[in-house]
């Protein structure tokens, strides 16, 4: 399936000339950007943290993921719609950009990653929720989220220096 | 004499490896971020508890025993990380206005978590016991999220910001 003319239909929008053309609406979007995946990767850690048994062993697991996880999805809708506006400045340009490429493969691995342990160990962790240390499949999702995320954040910064010096 | 300065430092052994291996500072890079992540989910959690969203949650004492932990560690390694961006790089930060506002802004926040964590572990009950003191933690709450704000603002806008 040959996506370049729906790049190219982007790049041409208002939306994407105006981003384009200003000095300040792009950094302001980054910025946004920025903060919203701060908390999603934050977030993401202390539950990441939990499933390994590396901290908040006191409280139960479910309820550490109940508590975090909505603001996880709220700071990650944010993070969907200013990447979507950061993307949709350059659509050619980015979607021919090697590391945004791996990113969107890591985005979509660390969404798989999480889909599996809801389906899978999530199922029972009224059995193993209040155990320090929950079971493997769990703290290998666990794991598997923190080097996800973490790769996510190094090839986005990755895709800003082989557009230019930043 | 900061010019002269940078001038020395951006010739010394350390900043042209930098300065010749583009990916030491995206690798640095990425990392100062997952450390202002695991930094600013640290404050913002004691900063919802100040504020009172969390209330009915673990208390101040609580939050800062489980929070804390993170915080000087991640603002150590930012401070690391920061010092490897600053080597390879000495005119972009260190003549820029940003970056020292970014700095002052970090050393006000740094000495605002300080003083709650003294406050905190001096007298658990320090922040709840009466209205006055209530509206102490909330304005703190309130300045610890404008604060993180305005220093990863500042960080990202040293790039955009040209300075002659």
């Amino acid at each position: 399936m040959d996506l370049a003319p729906i790049f190219q239909a982007i790049d041409a929008s208002a939306i994407s000339q105006t981003i384009r053309q200003s000095t300040w609406i792009f950094p302001t979007i980054e910025t946004v950007h920025v903060v919203s995946l701060v908390l999603v990767a934050g977030t993401i850690a202390l539950v990441d943290f939990r499933l390994l048994g590396w901290a908040s062993r006191g409280q139960s697991a479910a309820d550490v993921i109940e508590r975090v996880l909505p603001a996880t999805w709220a700071a990650f809708g944010v993070a969907v719609l200013s990447g979507g506006l950061l993307f949709s400045s350059n659509a050619v340009t980015y979607a021919g950009n090697v590391p945004f490429r791996i990113k969107m493969v890591l985005l979509f691995l660390a969404g798989v990653n999480m889909a599996v342990f809801h389906i899978g160990a999530h199922r029972r962790i009224a059995e193993w929720g209040h155990r320090g240390k929950p079971p493997l499949n769990a703290r290998i999702a666990g794991a598997l989220s923190l080097v996800l995320w973490t790769a996510i954040i190094f090839a986005g910064r990755w895709i800003g220096f082989l557009l230019s010096v930043f | 004499m900061l010019t002269a300065f940078c001038d020395w430092l951006a010739q010394t052994p350390p900043s042209i490896l930098i300065q010749t291996h583009v990916w030491i500072v995206i690798v640095t890079q990425s990392i100062h971020i997952v450390m202002i992540a695991i930094l600013a989910c640290a404050v913002l959690a004691i900063d919802l508890r100040l504020l009172g969203v969390t209330r009915k949650g673990p208390t101040l004492a609580v939050m800062e025993r489980r929070f804390m932990p993170w915080i000087w560690p991640a603002a150590a390694g930012l401070l690391i990380t920061g010092l490897v961006l600053v080597v390879g790089e000495p005119a972009r930060e260190l003549l820029h206005w940003l970056f020292w506002t970014k700095m002052g802004l970090v050393v006000v926040l740094l000495a605002l978590t300080a003083l709650f964590q003294l406050r905190v572990r001096a007298d658990a009950t320090a922040w709840d016991s009466t209205p006055s003191r209530k509206l102490a933690a909330r304005t703190l709450g309130v300045a610890s999220i404008l604060l993180l704000l305005a220093i990863i603002t500042a960080g990202r806008w040293i790039a955009y910001v040209l300075v002659e």
